[in-house]
């Protein structure tokens, strides 16, 4: 029982990193009907921007933990952001009349290009993070549970629900419901469109980046490889909860991340990376509109 | 087929024939690699190309083609030309019957199911299922292939092996872009809803384009096997499947002696860049993007003109034609 | 007698709007007969659930006694019933010739293997699709046309394009939506040539329309949707005379 908790925790904190990363593909996806391949890259280099910042800054020791962190956080996240918005002017923009498969063609080509990018300038090995963290743990409910997942559990809760405000209640996430919906129709009504998705290739990635630090702080090291298996699992967790959904996004990627941590525990620790896989290809074909969202098959 | 492209097979031919008397090891060696891609990239090219189906997977195909065959060799030992077409059935069926459940798909999430399907095969190898393919390790000792007794052991050997192959399958595949197969792949492609409206079963025909490109890629895999004698999960790995969507996409979807010059240009030019050989993947990213904006039908973007003025009869008026004829 | 096509209170739902409500009508053999309405009445859903694009909530569909409900359109069309599409669905990178031997496939069998040897008994029978597609494009006109692409006709002929590529897959029923969109007057006189030819074939005919001049010179019966349900139903002086379609219609300015 004790060990079924602990799977559950730690399940409910890799998924709340995933969840963070699915909402970039989920909001990609609901305005421009694309999925960005190159998100994933997106967050590995959030967390390599973290680690060389910890250690070249060192905020941590001059500002004290929990400011350094959040100032941190706040410097990854823009810099993850700007490049997102590179990404989309460079790799999607010139190809908005195209046929699909060439914006499918591009982002992959992106994604090569980050991830290998990447790896030449920070090396093919893992990289360590600097270990800067509370290492204690606290009982809850008769469990012993580290300070830091639960840490981890609610920065990522806390920054979706801040998004989901954003989204709902201002006039800018009115804008992007809008251009998700209907994008003929949202030009018409005024909204500029180009700025919406500017904005949403922005905030998609800075979430992304900001998983990617919590992965780093969380786990310890970072490789450039990272980008590929989360980029995988958080997508098939936008999926889950429906793409284009933004609540399914959370709910998809909480979920997920509990099934793979008990699935790794009670039945093969071997196939955990195709867990997600073989949860991605079973919700296309039983339930492809997700547990929320929207459809995906053809309908000939 | 044209009169040009006809001149420029044979052109290609005769210098390729006569390349292993004038080329050391090494480079007999390159262009066995040339061949072998361009064996996956035509195969991949039927299924992407000509039925425009979004296909990342067909590593997975390569692999269980490749393992197919190394498992007859060593543990039946079958000999391992007679393993070619079992590879080619096994590795179609497979196809086939991971395929339909997901045929129905859009287009890019079915690229998606075909990225993690390649995962999970990967991974099986890896993980040793069924106790045969060796985990992590691979399979080795596999045979080398004979004919009439006489093995095939040295690169230039493999040399003609492989590119008479390449000759078939270029041959029987430019016979089925002009057939009412090939032409139903086409409709496929460039209208599912049109096609399936005019009496084409789309579903069926989306299987066997899935089942003949990895039917081809299997047996294009039981080459390789018997070429290395040593196989291994780290070779079908996703970047497999990448490399060779690459050549397809370079080279001209569709198009088959397109798809030739892109597994030609993908393979050959690393070897005269060896210093930048880490900056590879780097340069094919970028390769990805700047096509799709510059030229997005690819290099050699040469689709067969189905039929020439020659080919069309006078038409004999169906009852009540209309009058006047031709405006 | 037994119509060719009888639909019985075929009704289709999206979510919760009821597109296509309980409808009834039969197609006798060797007609044209015509389904109009105001926009959003439901024609094009009553098109697809007829072609297998939709799958009808309740109701039946039979053609030829048969029971079509349910089945795959590409089956459907192998037993005789093809369509034109409102919205020109034509392979555009591909000829004229290519578009309509679209058509023969249902009607020739060589598979892989033949295409792959070369059998006589498979290049005749591509010899003889390709004769029939031609025919089929000197049927309409546009045999002159046959290696152009399609993209490249103008619009009037591709929708003939598309009518030739129906026509070659044998139909029993030729299903056209809305034919005449987008033409002008001249070309509107020449479709109802047209249509009038294709009955002489023996083909029945079922088409929606909004251009009424078209609809009461080449229609001999008249089925006419609201809102997804019948309003009426008969001879073009019948229904032009109708007060219900009167006022369903109020605007029209062709009657």
């Amino acid at each position: 029982m004790e060990q079924f908790f602990q799977q559950l925790t730690n399940g409910l904190a890799v998924g709340s990193i995933y969840a963070l990363i699915a909402l970039g593909y989920t909001m990609v996806y609901g305005v421009l009907k694309l999925i960005n391949f190159a998100h994933g890259d997106l967050f590995t280099l959030g967390a390599y921007l973290g680690m060389t910042l910890l250690t070249s800054l060192l905020l941590q020791d001059r500002l004290g933990t929990a400011a350094g962190l959040l100032l941190l956080a706040v410097m990854v996240m823009g810099l993850v952001a700007v490049t997102g918005a590179v990404l989309e002017r460079a790799a999607y923009r010139p190809l908005r009349e195209s046929p699909r498969l060439s914006a499918v063609v591009s982002a992959l080509g992106a994604s090569i290009f980050l991830q290998n990018a990447l790896m030449l300038v920070y090396g093919a090995r893992y990289q360590v993070y600097p270990d800067i963290l509370p290492q204690n743990a606290v009982s809850l409910l008769g469990l012993t549970v580290p300070v830091v997942r639960i840490a981890v559990v609610l920065v990522s809760v806390g920054m979706m629900a801040v998004l989901y405000l954003f989204v709902q209640k201002t006039k800018v996430g009115t804008a992007i419901r809008a251009a998700a919906i209907d994008q003929g129709a949202a030009r018409l009504m005024g909204i500029d469109v180009n700025r919406v998705i500017r904005l949403v290739f922005m905030i998609g990635p800075a979430l992304g980046g900001a998983a990617g630090l919590l992965v780093g702080l969380y786990y310890g090291q970072v490789n450039f490889t990272m980008g590929w298996t989360y980029g995988m699992k958080a997508f098939t967790a936008a999926i889950l909860g429906g793409i284009g959904n933004i609540p399914g996004a959370m709910v998809g990627g909480l979920l997920l991340g509990v099934i793979e941590a008990l699935g790794a525990a009670y039945l093969s620790i071997a196939w955990k990376d195709a867990i997600a896989f073989f949860v991605l290809i079973l919700i296309l074909i039983v339930r492809p509109s997700g547990l929320l969202g929207e459809r995906v098959a053809e309908k000939v | 087929m044209s009169r040009r492209l006809l001149v420029g097979y044979a052109s290609a031919a005769v210098v390729l024939g006569i390349a292993p008397l004038f080329l050391d090891p090494y480079w007999v060696d390159v262009l066995n690699s040339v061949g072998l891609y361009a064996l996956l990239a035509l195969s991949l090219n039927l299924i992407l190309g000509d039925a425009g189906l979004f296909n990342m997977g067909q590593a997975a195909f390569y692999a269980v083609g490749a393992y197919t065959a190394a498992i007859l060799s060593t543990q039946l030992h079958v000999p391992i030309l007679w393993a070619l077409p079992v590879s080619g059935l096994v590795a179609a069926l497979f196809a086939a019957l991971v395929a339909r459940p997901v045929i129905h798909l859009r287009g890019d999430y079915l690229l998606i199911v075909t990225i993690g399907l390649g995962e999970i095969v990967r991974i099986a190898l890896v993980n040793d299922v069924f106790g045969l393919t060796g985990g992590a390790n691979g399979i080795f000792g596999i045979a080398r292939p004979s004919i009439l007794d006489h093995k095939i052991r040295r690169p230039q050997e493999f040399f003609y092996l492989i590119w008479a192959f390449v000759a078939l399958t270029v041959f029987l595949f430019h016979r089925l872009e002009q057939s009412r197969f090939g032409r139903a792949l086409n409709y496929l492609r460039e209208d599912p809803v049109a096609a399936e409206g005019s009496g084409v079963n789309t579903a069926r025909y989306k299987l066997l384009a899935f089942a003949l490109g990895a039917g081809w890629a299997g047996m294009t895999g039981s080459l390789y096997a018997a070429k290395m004698t040593i196989i291994s999960p780290e070779s079908f790995s996703f970047w497999e499947s990448v490399v060779v969507f690459l050549m397809v996409i370079l080279g001209g979807s569709g198009s088959i002696p397109g798809v030739l010059l892109g597994a030609a240009l993908v393979v050959m030019v690393p070897e005269f860049f060896r210093g930048l050989a880490s900056a590879r993947m780097l340069f094919f990213g970028l390769v990805m993007m700047v096509m799709m904006v510059v030229r997005p039908q690819g290099l050699l973007p040469l689709r067969a003109p189905r039929f020439k003025r020659s080919d069309l009869p006078r038409a004999e008026p169906a009852p009540g034609a209309a009058p006047g004829g031709a405006k | 007698m037994s119509a060719l096509l009888e639909l019985r209170n075929v009704t289709k739902s999206f979510g919760g709007l009821t597109a296509v409500g309980d409808v009834t009508f039969d197609v006798a053999k060797g007609s044209v007969v015509g389904l109009i309405g105001p926009n959003g009445a439901g024609k094009t859903t009553t098109f697809n659930v007829i072609t297998g694009n939709h799958r009808a909530d309740r109701g039946t569909i039979t053609f030829e006694g048969r029971s079509i409900g349910g089945l795959r359109t590409h089956k459907i069309v192998t037993l005789g019933i093809a369509r034109t599409f409102q919205n020109i669905r034509l392979f555009q990178q591909l000829s004229a010739v290519e578009n309509v031997l679209a058509g023969r496939h249902c009607r020739t069998r060589a598979g892989l293997l033949a295409a792959m040897v070369r059998t006589p008994g498979q290049a005749r029978e591509e010899a003889e699709a390709v004769a029939r597609a031609m025919a089929e494009l000197a049927f309409v006109g546009l045999e002159g046309r046959a290696l152009e692409l399609a993209k490249n006709l103008a619009y009037g002929d591709q929708r003939r394009l598309e009518i030739a590529r129906a026509l070659a897959t044998e139909p029993k029923l030729l299903v056209l939506d809305e034919p005449a969109g987008g033409m002008n007057e001249h070309e509107t006189d020449e479709l109802v040539g047209l249509i009038r030819r294709i009955q002489e074939r023996g083909i029945t005919i079922l088409l929606i329309e909004h251009d009424m001049s078209l609809v009461m010179r080449a229609c001999e019966h008249i089925v006419v949707l609201e809102y997804g349900e019948k309003i009426a139903e008969g001879t073009p002086d019948a229904i032009r005379a109708d007060p219900r379609v009167i006022e369903a219609y109020l605007g029209t300015e062709e009657a």
